[in-house]
């Protein structure tokens, strides 16, 4: 791959993390049309999530008298790494200036600095339910985050790197082959994906002064502008889970080069798997009801258990002796 | 053995296979009985599925007898009388969860590791194609045992010692190619009898300690010593 810093391809880096920026609410609105369709409901219009943030954005911002400077810049830094976190995912075409740094701990760690801050700012006005969703964000996320490194380090394993394009590159290349590995792991990252982005057996986004919120409860002193980026980076973190979902183990049309017709078909095939994936969501938010908050680590344990079974799959079943 | 080298449908054989380990932790772990039946039934089918593919792929075909036995008699038969038994026994809605999942789940997964690592010598001396999945095998007979060990409910154990069957009878398809078909009927034969047997016991226990939990039975010499 040619890491050249040749301007198109940072331009197509560019647009990459924009179309991760715009494509976000889409597929928000997408998800909450499906949902209600299945609920017999009609649901608002699929592009009611940017009319959402445009509306936000145009409020005016109110603070409490407690709050710090912190809790002031803690949206825009959530919002900044969560879409650097996507950004490094490859999502049209795996031959980016920035697949060199699509590392899978990169992520991860630039999806835990956000929390971090997220978690920070729901405590810094002082109120209760800020605190609460804090703690319970904290519970969740130090369950989940073990796992869903074992779930990617069993394709690390795999493809011999922990790069996201070398992995997907891989898979590209090895599409014929049935791995027991990878379909225990795409079962944990599936379950730490619901979690992280606060879903429904998990978390129910849909809720407000509910006892069981764990994501609203942080954003909800929030107005205005914040209130928009806090809301957007949720957004972009859903789709991020998504993409890492359907590129990882379903890279099958993604462009590996960076000509005008590929990135066409790249962006048509990716665009309705991940509409495919938002519908299978939302059907299984259907069905499923919401689990009380001490369930959780069950629901979690399950998912560190698979991945570890990938693991565990990959050295026994496919390596072999 | 390296997947690539296997053609596509002993990739699945082997992926069937780790599906079949899966289920060993879905029954340790499961709190409901019924659920377990059905999770040892679903196990009894991918054993018989392995064996079938064994059996087409490494042209073994006494093999696919052997499979329909397992189908007949590890998913449906014994699945249904245990049904039957816990209907009659009224259980069909208690649950037992295990007291401290995560420590189990850790001592289940130590077990596949070490099962694989007890193989290891053997595996790298043979090369027929379903060597990887003698250790799966090994760990799925390991978990059964260790299901007896730390499950107190009686038929939870009893589904454990089956599963430890199931075990075995893989270890056999994939290391050995398969028993004699004597020997094949006379284990399942054996089987069958056990399972009777079980249902006998069931209704005995339950008659004199007025419950299936098995520790319970530890307690009775003490009360019947406060007593006299």
């Amino acid at each position: 791959m040619d890491h050249g810093l040749s301007n198109i391809s940072w331009g197509l880096a560019l647009l990459q993390v924009l179309l991760y920026a715009v494509l976000s609410p889409l597929l928000l609105g997408w998800l909450r049309k499906v949902k209600a369709r299945l609920q017999n409901r009609r649901g608002a219009p699929v592009w009611q999530p940017y009319r959402d943030i445009a509306k936000l954005f145009g409020k005016e911002a109110r603070m409490a008298h407690t709050a710090s400077q912190l809790y002031r810049a803690a949206p825009y830094i959530v919002f900044v790494s969560t879409l650097l976190a996507a950004g490094a995912i490859p999502l049209i075409t795996t031959d980016l200036p920035t697949s060199a740094i699509a590392d899978v701990i990169v992520i991860a760690g630039l999806l835990g600095l956000a929390r971090f801050f997220l978690a920070l700012a729901g405590m810094d006005v002082g109120t209760v339910f800020g605190g609460l969703g804090a703690s319970r964000e904290m519970f969740v996320a130090a369950l989940a985050e073990p796992a869903m490194l074992m779930a990617v380090f069993t394709l690390a394993m795999t493809a011999h790197s922990t790069n996201l394009s070398s992995v997907v590159d891989y898979q590209l290349l090895h599409a014929t082959e049935l791995r027991p590995s990878y379909i225990f792991a795409l079962a944990g990252l599936v379950l730490v994906a619901i979690a992280e982005t606060g879903r429904i057996p998990v978390d129910n986004p849909a809720t407000h002064l509910e006892l069981t919120m764990v994501h609203e409860a942080m954003v909800l002193e929030y107005s205005g502008r914040h209130l928009a980026l806090m809301e957007w980076a949720a957004s972009v973190k859903l789709l991020l889970y998504f993409v890492l979902i359907t590129n990882v183990f379903f890279p099958w049309g993604l462009a590996q080069d960076t000509t005008l017709i590929s990135l066409g078909i790249s962006f048509g095939v990716t665009l309705s798997k991940l509409l495919i994936l938002a519908m299978l969501l939302a059907l299984s938010e259907t069905v499923l009801a919401k689990m009380r908050v001490f369930r959780v680590p069950t629901f979690l344990n399950l998912a560190l258990l698979l991945a570890l079974l990938g693991l565990l799959s990959h050295v026994i079943l496919e390596v072999g002796a | 053995m390296n997947l690539e080298q296997l053609s596509l449908l002993q990739q699945l054989m082997v992926v069937l296979a780790a599906v079949v380990l899966f289920t060993s932790f879905v029954l340790l772990e499961q709190a409901r009985i019924v659920a377990a039946i059905h999770a040892f039934a679903w196990q009894g089918v991918l054993v018989a599925l392995v064996t079938t593919i064994v059996a087409i792929s490494g042209e073994q075909l006494h093999l696919i007898f052997s499979a329909v036995l397992t189908l007949g008699l590890k998913a449906i038969f014994i699945p249904w009388m245990l049904h039957r038994l816990v209907r009659r026994l009224q259980l069909d809605r208690q649950s037992e969860p295990l007291r401290r999942p995560a420590l189990v789940i850790m001592m289940a997964l130590a077990l596949v590791i070490f099962s694989y690592w007890l193989v290891l010598p053997m595996v790298e001396k043979e090369f027929i194609f379903t060597r990887n999945i003698v250790a799966v095998s090994l760990a799925v007979v390991l978990i059964g045992l260790l299901m007896m060990v730390i499950r107190t409910q009686a038929v939870i154990q009893v589904l454990g010692f089956m599963s430890m069957e199931n075990g075995l009878f893989l270890a056999a398809v994939s290391a050995t190619g398969g028993m004699p078909l004597v020997v094949e009927l006379g284990v399942a034969f054996d089987v069958l009898v056990a399972m009777v047997l079980f249902g006998v016991f069931f209704f005995q226990i339950r008659q004199s300690i007025d419950s299936l939990d098995v520790d319970r039975m530890n307690r009775l010499t003490e009360r019947v010593d406060d007593q006299t």
